[in-house]
Formats: C-alpha cells, sequence, structure tokens
C-alpha cells in the first residue's frame, strides 16, 4: 500500500508537467497568431487573455459561472475514460438535461420553495442519465461502438430537444425556451454580492459549488469504493476485469450511465443559472458537451484536476472576451485550446517515456 | 413526375458530398486509422475552395473556377489531416484526441481567417456553378430529367471517386496493402509492406477527399460560407459505418441519408409529404436513429477493419 501512494506522488508531477507544456504550446500558438494577424495589438490582447479573468471581481465571477457547465461535461468525459469508454455524447446528454431543467422550471412553479430547483436539477440528472444509457446498453449488449452511439445521440438529442422545445416551452418571439420561474434558478447564495464590480454583477452561483460537489462524489466514486474500483478495472483490462468475476457489462452501462446524469446536470445549472439563457432553437449542437473533451484531457480524468481544468479553461474564455477590445476575433482561444489538446495528446505519450526510463533507471539498482 | 424529379435532384446535392467524405474516411479506416477530424477537414476544404471562388470569380468563367477550387480544396484538406496523421502514426497517439483537436480548430481558423480578411465571418460567392441541361443527355426522356438537368459537375466527380476508389481498393496492389494495414499490420510487416507510409495515404487520401466533399457540400446548398457543414462529417462516419466500410454500401448509405435530409429540407413544397402529420425535426433525427438501429443489429459480426485505432508498433507482437 505504502508502495503504491509513492508511487501515484512520483508519477503526479510528471502528470501535471505534460499538462502545463501542452498548454504553454497552446498560450505560445496563440500569441504568435495574434502576432502575424496584428503586430502592434499583440502584447496587449495576449496580455488580456492571461490577466482577464482576473481584471476585476466580475470578471473571476464570470469565470466560475463559464466554469460551472463544462466542468461537468468534464467529469462526464473523464468518468467515462477512467472507465475505458470514450463519451463524446457529452452534448447530447446536457441538451437534453438542460432542457428537462426548463421544462421542470417553467411548469412546476406549484413546487415549494427550494423543492422546485431541486426537483429541476433531478429531472435533468435523469434525462442525461438515460440519454447516456442507451449508448452504454447499445455497447454491452450488441457491441456498438460507443462513440458512434454518442455521436448519433447527440444529433437525435439536439434535434427532439428543438422539436419539443417548441411543442412545450417555445418563447417564439426569441425563437428559444421560456424563461424558467423565480423559484427554479439556483441559488446566489451571496456570490452575486461578493462577484461584482460596482453594478456590475456577474452570473456567478452556487451552481459552482454543486460542480465541485460532483467532482468530489465521483472522486470518492472513483477512489474509495468497490463498485469504482470495479469500474476502473474495466476499463484497464476488460478481460482480465471478467476473469476477476466483474460483471463488465454492467460496468459499461452504469459508467455511461452516470456519465449522462453529471452531463445533464452540466445542462441544468447552465439554464437554470438565471443568466437569462434559453435553449436556442437552432440545429447547433451544445458546444459545452465538446468542451468537456479538452477540460477533462487536461484534468487528466482525475475528478479534482477536472475542476482546476474547467477553471483554466474558462478563464481564458474569459480572457478572450477582454481580449476583443484589442479588436481580435474571441476564436483565438479556441485556437489555442484546440493546440492545447493536440499536444496533450503528445503529452500522455511524453509521460509515459519518462515512466518507463524511470521504471529501467529503478530496475538496474 | 417534377416533384420526385426535384427530389431526386435534391438527393443529389445532400447524397454526393456525403458519399465523397466517407469514401474518404473509408480509405483512413481501412489503412488503421480512426479518422474522426472528418468534420474539421471538410470547413478547411470548403473555406479554401470558398474563398478561392470569392476572390476570383469576376475573373473567370464558372466550371474553370469550380475545378480550380476543388483542387484548393483538396489540398487544404490534406494539410489539416497531416497533423492528424503525424499524432496517429508517429506519436503513436491516442486517435481520438487528434481529431477532437483539429474539429475544434478548423471552424476557430476558419471564422478567424475570413474575418481579419473581410471582417465578417461569412464569406459570400454567387452560385455560377449550377448547369441547367446537360447538352445531348439531358434531352433523354426521364433519365434526362432525373440526372443530367439542374445539377453540377460535383456530382458527376462523385460517382467517378466511387468507381475509382473501389478500383482502387479491391483491384490494384496498392489497395490490397492499404486493407492489410487495417487488418493486421505486423502481417503486412512482414512480407515488407511499410505500414507507416501505407497509413500516411490512407489519412492523407481522407483528407483530400474530406476537403473536396466540404466544397461540394458548400456549393448547392448555400449562397455564403459560414465556417460550418452543419455536422455532415459527421454524418459521413455514420454512413462509413452504416456501409460496412465497403464502397458500394456506403453508396447506398449516403443515399439513404440524402434523401432522409431532402425530404427534412424540402418536404413543405412537396404535397403528399405536407399531409403527412411528421414534424421536419422527425426526418432530421431518421438518419442517426437508423444508423443506430442498424448498428444495434449489425455490431456483433462488425466488418470495421480489425487494427483500426490502434497505433502500430513495431515491437509489439
Amino acid at each position: 500500500m505504502d508502495k503504491i501512494q509513492k508511487k501515484l506522488f512520483k508519477s503526479l508531477p510528471a502528470d501535471a508537467l505534460s499538462s502545463v507544456a501542452a498548454i504553454i504550446v497552446g498560450l505560445f500558438a496563440g500569441f504568435v497568431i495574434l502576432l502575424l494577424s496584428n503586430p502592434s495589438q499583440a502584447p496587449g490582447g495576449f496580455w488580456a487573455i492571461l490577466s482577464g479573468g482576473f481584471s476585476d471581481m466580475k470578471s473571476l465571477g464570470q469565470v466560475l459561472y463559464f466554469a460551472t457547465p463544462i466542468i461537468m461535461t468534464g467529469l462526464s468525459v473523464g468518468f467515462c475514460s477512467k472507465t475505458g469508454l470514450f463519451n463524446i455524447g457529452a452534448s447530447g446528454q446536457f441538451i437534453v438535461g438542460g432542457y428537462m431543467a426548463i421544462l421542470v422550471g417553467v411548469k412546476c412553479a406549484f413546487l415549494p420553495g427550494a423543492l422546485h430547483w431541486i426537483a429541476a436539477l433531478l429531472a435533468a440528472v435523469a434525462a442525461g442519465a438515460l440519454w447516456g444509457a442507451v449508448p452504454g446498453l447499445l455497447k454491452a449488449y450488441c457491441n456498438v461502438n460507443e462513440v458512434i452511439a454518442c455521436i448519433m445521440m447527440n444529433y437525435i438529442g439536439m434535434y427532439f430537444v428543438n422539436y419539443i422545445v417548441t411543442l412545450t416551452v417555445f418563447d417564439s418571439t426569441q425563437n428559444r425556451s421560456q424563461t424558467p420561474a423565480a423559484s427554479a434558478i439556483i441559488p446566489k447564495m451571496g456570490m452575486d454580492l461578493v462577484f461584482r464590480d460596482g453594478n456590475n454583477i456577474s452570473s456567478a452561483n452556487s451552481g459552482f459549488f454543486l460542480a465541485a460537489l460532483a467532482a468530489i462524489v465521483i472522486y470518492i466514486i472513483l477512489e474509495k469504493t468497490v463498485f469504482g474500483y470495479e469500474l476502473k478495472a474495466c476499463g484497464f483490462n476488460t478481460d482480465a476485469a471478467r476473469y476477476a468475476g466483474i460483471n463488465e457489462r454492467r460496468g459499461v452501462v452504469y459508467s455511461m450511465l452516470i456519465a449522462g446524469a453529471l452531463s445533464g446536470l452540466g445542462g441544468a445549472l447552465l439554464y437554470l443559472a438565471g443568466s437569462g439563457n434559453g435553449i436556442t432553437v437552432v440545429d447547433t449542437l451544445a458546444a459545452e458537451g465538446f468542451n468537456g473533451i479538452p477540460v477533462a484531457l487536461l484534468g487528466l480524468n482525475n475528478p479534482i484536476g477536472i475542476i482546476f481544468a474547467g477553471l483554466f479553461i474558462s478563464y481564458l474564455t474569459v480572457g478572450g472576451f477582454n481580449m476583443q477590445l484589442f479588436n481580435f476575433a474571441p476564436q483565438v482561444i479556441e485556437i489555442i485550446i484546440s493546440i492545447i489538446i493536440y499536444f496533450s495528446a503528445f503529452a500522455l505519450l511524453l509521460k509515459g517515456i519518462i515512466q518507463n526510463i524511470a521504471k529501467r533507471g529503478g530496475g538496474k539498482k | 413526375m417534377s416533384i420526385i424529379y426535384f427530389l431526386v435532384q435534391q438527393t443529389m446535392f445532400f447524397s454526393i458530398p456525403l458519399l465523397i467524405v466517407a469514401l474518404g474516411g473509408m480509405f483512413s479506416e481501412r489503412s488503421g486509422v480512426i479518422n474522426i477530424a472528418l468534420e474539421g477537414i471538410m470547413i478547411m476544404g470548403a473555406f479554401a475552395g470558398i474563398l478561392f471562388i470569392n476572390i476570383f470569380q469576376g475573373a473567370l468563367p464558372g466550371q474553370p473556377v469550380l475545378i480550380i477550387a476543388l483542387i484548393i480544396a483538396a489540398a487544404a484538406g490534406m494539410i489539416t489531416a497531416l497533423p492528424h496523421a503525424y499524432a496517429s502514426i508517429n506519436m503513436k497517439a491516442d486517435q481520438v484526441i487528434s481529431g477532437t483537436a483539429i474539429n475544434m480548430f478548423a471552424p476557430a481558423v476558419a471564422i478567424y481567417v475570413a474575418r481579419i480578411i473581410r471582417t465578417v465571418q461569412q464569406i459570400p460567392f454567387v452560385n455560377q456553378f449550377r448547369i441547367e441541361k446537360v447538352p445531348v443527355l439531358g434531352s433523354v426522356p426521364v433519365l434526362g430529367e432525373l440526372f443530367f438537368q439542374n445539377t453540377y459537375i460535383t456530382t458527376y466527380l462523385g460517382f467517378a471517386i466511387l468507381v475509382v476508389s473501389w478500383l482502387a481498393l479491391y483491384k490494384t496492389p496498392f489497395g490490397l496493402r492499404l486493407r492489410s494495414c487495417g487488418e493486421h499490420p505486423q502481417a503486412a510487416d512482414s512480407v515488407g509492406i511499410n505500414v507507416y507510409s501505407m497509413r500516411y495515404a490512407g489519412v492523407m487520401i481522407s483528407g483530400a477527399l474530406a476537403g473536396i466533399g466540404g466544397l461540394v457540400f458548400v456549393i448547392p446548398t448555400s449562397t455564403n460560407f459560414n465556417a460550418t457543414v452543419s455536422g455532415y462529417g459527421f454524418l459521413a462516419l455514420a454512413v462509413l459505418i452504416f456501409g460496412q466500410w465497403k464502397p458500394g454500401r456506403i453508396l447506398m448509405a449516403a443515399f439513404f441519408f440524402g434523401l432522409m435530409k431532402a425530404v427534412a429540407s424540402s418536404y413543405s413544397g412537396i404535397a403528399f409529404l405536407k399531409d403527412i402529420p411528421i414534424p421536419s425535426n422527425f426526418y432530421k433525427m431518421a438518419p442517426y436513429v437508423a444508423t443506430l438501429v442498424v448498428l444495434a443489429f449489425t455490431s456483433r459480426k462488425s466488418m470495421a477493419p480489425r487494427a483500426e485505432g490502434i497505433p502500430y508498433d513495431q515491437g509489439s507482437r
């Protein structure tokens, strides 16, 4: 036991180091792009990216607000990766969760007080779990590749939500869903008083704490329970897991189901944040689902790491808004993030090499 | 009859790009590399091609501009696919990660560059490529109206690519080598086939075809390019799997998906479909639901290339 712990601590810096290396490469590439497009404004624009999130308390609040949904989808993707599955379906799970939250938020105003928003969150969790369970079941019992099934479920979810929004909670003047009742909005818990710049109030709310709580729960499930251990065992080696008497089919279904629930909760936390967000009826997949992938990769699929990765990406996003003052398009941020993802794929390899060398060195002694 | 002609012509607009891109994906996957980046590559191909058309369409006549634009789109697609090939072949990285990165990178770059050049992200173009009626063939009754009127050269390009792909894959040494690298790279290596270069060839062909497919998708269905191909790259991936990685079946899958898309986009103009109370979103959903159902029944004996997604390591057994 002691040995394992030592090994964990040893591998942690290498892990973190590879993420940091990918981030540095990505940021550097971003700076080069800014330099190429407008040399005179580039340093100012780049500084806006780097410092944007800390420029005032409102920006900091926005960082927490934008981080909340992508931490949830990041957890969803990361949890699946730990169990050997790639959940690219967070987008569909996210939007059906968001829809259920809005539906309960608009239609169930009879629920008293806090019960209303809690019911809305639970409905979202259930819908997301259902959407995640479908690829899980198909994978477990029909051997369908979960990546393809998830992509299909993304589009089915998007079109289905577009259809059902127009039937149930449609605000035709804005071509999007109606605003949920005030009692369905997640409590601010004083965050609107802390994270503000004069009268300029940020959208921060206690949803961030719920996301952090979810991360801790997932951490405990993965690291401290037999159930989590079994799921991880399936991820490491399915055959070995089956040989050890673990029901790997059940594992696949449960891990997709939990991943779906996490993404669904993410949708609820965004649309019940009280910031005037609604589901717009357009044929575009929810970006938050895809943004969970870089968050999970940067956080090395570790639930606690994912909180920080989500905050980091959100920080860059807020910096990107501020950078527009220097006449740069905010897409630079997406370019930077995509380059970070690309190099994080290498970083995993790099880490493997480092560990191999370390192992060989240890063996010789 | 005119409704059927209209529907067939519309179906062509949606099916041909799916066909081309799915065939591209086929080359990559049969060589053993999953190419989830098709969407991003399509966007880059369409972006480069449309940008060229936007600049040169006044100076040159319609069809030559389109042909040069197609070549540019293919080149742009290959350039975009190159980092994916490098990551998944040389660096042995997770093929899904670099594909995801490219899918995120491509629209961002397309918008960013468009905004630098034109200050807005849309790139308009004049559709001067439509062929009202192909000479001689267009006058043939029924067939002429179905396939040779209100069409584009890209439609015939799509069928040409299909035939060439089939020949290349099944009737040439190159095709046999490519397929062997996707099934059992160690065995291929043992008889002197360079697995790395075959996989590079597969990914590069998929890049070229996906780039072309991006442009082919945008031209008949729009008059400006807005850094999106509406998820067609992912749909092509579904077509590829629906078609079980085989050219003939890919053709059928592409036409099934294309028909559904055509119905979804134009059903309100078709009297007998308008009377059936099915909302357009259901037609839009149909290809995806159908794919899931078919996959559920066929995946047990999946025809997927056996070494797909597994980086080739000479040292492993």
